[in-house]
């Protein structure tokens, strides 16, 4: 499914003395199957984004486009549920919206709500299960006698149990250790090449923009000040910088290696594995020459 | 190392209800002036460390020292006064409606005339650079900023011990960053011994000594370089390895010899090149 | 919607009204509640709606502001009104539909209780309008001072209410956070049947409980490590200042009250 926002403006608190332009003119394609990861620091709109995806806000100026739904500035939108359904939104610190007394319970919450049958939502709320790395035995339990790290897993299957074509992450991995941090990106990976997902990964981190997304856009102040494939946006690394921005810290140490040895690699490595063998071809050149 | 400022000895404590002991037989010190950072992944027992040394929580077995006074329910406040302590979540230890209010909430309640304590509000908050915040209320700053905060708050107490106990793990990367520079330069400006607690190991690695906790016992004790030797123990333990031991690991593959085991960024870009000048 | 609410918030601005004591703020507006009871005829109800006036003039804040904020208020004014006019039984009959009648002494009573109900409400407004919530608790804390004496724990809530204006805020974002989170698994809260909307608070209720208590109990950890271990021996960094200004606003008052005795028939 494919998601688009054209030229959208959402002010907060529109006609009070407390008004706020959150986000300005934001205009993104999101083709159905799209890793996009949107990048940018606190307070830079990236949430306000993130919640015009599944029509949470509703755009001030300008026009969302999901699927074949489109949603306008000024206009009544009713009966949003069915873009809701299809849009999945695991929040930051999702595990703040757990509230049933039983895993199971909670997990098949949303679907239920969507229409889906019981005995359906019963079975999808095991793949999810599986999915998230956790076993049936906890579906009897209460969600909150769980560790953290399993309460987060629980409710991200009950996002992963309404079946969505689309998946939006928000900081999905904030509190975690980097066990936990690296087993929910690669699920996440994972499940968005299996089911032909489209993902999109709100974060701080250039790191995990730079290693799963395949379309980055950047955001400061309300406003896109880049998009392009994670090559495009990392070539030129000091513009990033100049902008207040990190690099991912293999550009990084790339820069200090050309700086310190006063040489240019041939182009911006994303990858250590990569960024080795380009130095060490120098190296040995370096001994020939 | 100069003398220990806190030492456990067989230190075993376990949760009510729990049938596995949180911590089993710990034994370590912490010595005047160090930074010590304990890792391990959630879980390990790293974070019932923090309530135990402030008297929070008290052992079941084993002994717990801290400036030569034995931790016991009689003598926590005076113990308190001696450790200060920032916890993870930035807005469940903001008290007061204020800046300037959360950092004298302290110092309101060992008693410290009020002369005193807007000297020590406005010197405390200068060291964490938020003295330009006096007046502003907690939801209009941001994470870093309240921890930022939290630290001041504790430095207006002037004790000679400050855990960190999980403090940079819900913010952003820029609020990490902000928080680990002020405790650097209070760490060095002053003697205060730093004790964080993290699973963050680019936090663990600026530490002066590291003990990593697995399973609520100590697992490894020693440099950062000697830790992150570990290589892929680490790893099996729940946390992760720092980039420059990643980057090192590549280039063996790529068939370069590096010197010694482990470097810092910089280390290795000089080794790197030193490299090529005896190729 | 809770954005649109000017009762009770407060407006930062530099008049005379925002540097006040809250102490003789608070002393103001509980003698102004009593003194207007003093007003019983067009003169003293004129010097009432006076000084009103004459103190939102000086705490400088827009009336647009107040009226914006004030307009759900009115009807009950307007109410309070119209309840006089009706059911007031005395004087002349000046109209008379047969079903309804309505007296002379209705329509002064139904002006009389509805301004003074009107001038409370502006009086009162100003109050939150012009003094920050911590300052009332400042204040009230100071007022009620002399009541630890009788073992009433004057600093134990001051210490709650304090700490329950900190958290407002940072509960409000939870809420609209959780809110948001339950409605993109498919709950509705603003329409459907009332019963319908009433399950749909419990995924709301519940994870702020379950939020509210963990919190709690963090802060009192927080507070405990700080050193916090009840009032006794506690030292205070806030503090009122008594000006010259807050003298004379009492006096202002007295001679007020001096002419409403007075005037009143």
């Amino acid at each position: 499914m494919d998601i688009s926002l054209s030229h959208v403006d959402y002010r907060y608190q529109a006609n009070t003395p407390f008004e706020r332009l959150a986000i300005q003119d934001v205009s993104i394609e999101i083709p159905s199957g799209t890793y996009l990861a949107i990048i940018g620091h606190t307070g830079s709109g990236k949430s306000t984004v993130l919640q015009h995806l599944n029509a949470l806000l509703i755009p001030s100026e300008g026009t969302v486009t999901i699927g074949d739904r489109e949603i306008k500035a000024h206009q009544k939108n009713k009966d949003l549920r069915p873009v809701r359904q299809r849009v999945g939104i695991v929040f930051q610190f999702p595990e703040h919206q757990l509230f049933e007394e039983t895993v199971e319970k909670d997990i098949i919450f949303g679907p239920m709500n969507f229409g889906v049958s019981e005995a359906e939502a019963k079975k999808r709320a095991r793949i999810a299960l599986k999915q998230v790395g956790l076993t049936e035995e906890i579906l009897d339990k209460s969600p909150f006698d769980l560790s953290g790290g399993q309460m987060r897993r629980v409710a991200i299957a009950g996002v992963l149990a309404m079946d969505p074509d689309v998946i939006v992450l928000d900081e999905p991995t904030a509190g975690l250790d980097p066990r936990g941090r690296k087993e929910i990106m690669d699920m996440f990976y994972a499940l968005h090449n299996e089911r032909k997902l489209s993902t999109i990964l709100v974060t701080h981190s250039m790191e995990d923009a730079a290693r799963y997304a395949d379309q980055i856009v950047i955001m400061q102040q309300g406003k896109v000040v880049k998009k392009g494939s994670p090559e495009e946006i990392f070539s030129a690394p000091q513009d990033l910088m100049q902008m207040g921005l990190d690099v991912p810290e293999v550009v990084r140490f790339q820069l200090k290696l050309e700086e310190k040895g006063n040489i240019k690699l041939e182009k911006i490595f994303l990858s250590i594995e990569q960024l080795s063998a380009a130095v060490a071809e120098q190296l040995r050149r370096g001994v020939t020459s | 190392m100069s003398k220990a400022i806190v030492s456990l000895k067989e230190v075993t404590f376990q949760y009510d209800g729990q049938e596995r002991n949180a911590l089993n037989h710990v034994s370590f010190e912490i010595y005047e002036g160090e930074w010590l950072a304990i890792v391990g992944h959630n879980g390990s027992g790293k974070s019932t460390m923090a309530k135990l040394l402030n008297g929070l929580q008290f052992p079941k077995e084993g002994e717990i020292t801290v400036s030569g006074m034995k931790l016991v329910e009689e003598n926590i406040w005076d113990i308190r006064k001696k450790i200060g302590m920032v916890f993870q979540n930035p807005d469940n230890q903001f008290v007061g409606t204020t800046v300037q209010d959360d950092v004298a909430f302290g110092l309101e309640n060992m008693g410290i005339p009020r002369e005193e304590m807007i000297h020590r509000v406005e010197d405390s908050l200068k060291k964490v650079k938020m003295d330009t915040f006096l007046h502003q209320e907690p939801h209009h700053l941001s994470g870093g900023q309240k921890q930022r905060v939290a630290i001041a708050g504790v430095l207006a107490l002037r004790p000679a011990i400050i855990i960190l106990d999980e403090a940079t793990s819900m913010l952003d990367p820029r609020g990490r960053a902000e928080v680990l520079e002020t405790v650097r330069t209070l760490k060095d400006e002053k003697a205060l011994t730093v004790i964080s607690i993290t699973h963050d190991l680019e936090e663990a690695a600026k530490a002066d000594r590291i003990i990593v906790m697995n399973k609520g016992e100590v697992f490894r004790e020693g440099t950062p370089e000697e830790i992150f030797s570990m290589d892929e123990q680490l790893i099996e333990l729940g946390l992760d390895i720092p980039f420059s031991v990643k980057v090192m690991k590549a280039f063996r593959k790529q068939g370069i010899s590096l010197a010694k085991h482990y470097l810092s960024e910089e280390e290795l870009v000089e080794e790197l090149w030193t490299f090529r000048s005896r190729m | 919607m809770m954005e649109k609410m000017i009762f009770g918030r407060y407006v930062p601005a530099d008049s005379m009204i925002h540097k006040m004591d809250p102490r003789s703020k608070l002393t103001i507006i509980f003698l102004f509640v009593c003194i207007i009871f003093i007003a019983n005829n067009w003169l003293t109800y004129t010097i009432i709606g006076v000084y009103t006036f004459l103190m939102i003039g000086l705490s400088r804040i827009p009336i647009r502001f107040l009226y914006g904020g004030l307009k759900p208020v009115l009807w009950l004014v307007a109410f309070t009104f119209l309840l006089q006019l009706f059911f007031t039984r005395e004087g002349t009959v000046v109209v008379d539909w047969g079903f309804v009648k309505i007296y002379a002494e209705g329509i002064k009573m139904g002006f009389y209780i509805s301004f003074r109900f009107f001038f409370l409400i502006l009086m009162t407004s100003l109050l939150t309008l012009t003094t920050t919530p911590i300052e009332i608790t400042d204040g009230l804390e100071s007022l009620l001072n002399p009541l630890k004496k009788l073992r009433f724990p004057v600093h134990e809530m001051a210490l709650m209410m304090s700490i329950s204006l900190r958290f407002i805020p940072t509960l409000m974002q939870e809420t609209d956070k959780i809110m948001k989170a339950q409605i993109a698994r498919g709950v509705e809260f603003a329409s459907g049947p009332l019963m319908e909307r009433i399950k749909a608070i419990i995924p709301l209720l519940i994870p702020l409980f379950v939020s509210s208590f963990k919190r709690a109990e963090e802060l009192a950890i927080a507070m405990e490590a700080r050193g916090y271990r009840g009032g006794e021996g506690r030292t205070k960094y806030r503090q009122l200042s008594w000006k010259t200004v807050d003298t004379l606003q009492l006096a202002f008052l007295a001679v007020v009250t001096i002419m409403l005795i007075y005037f009143r028939s």
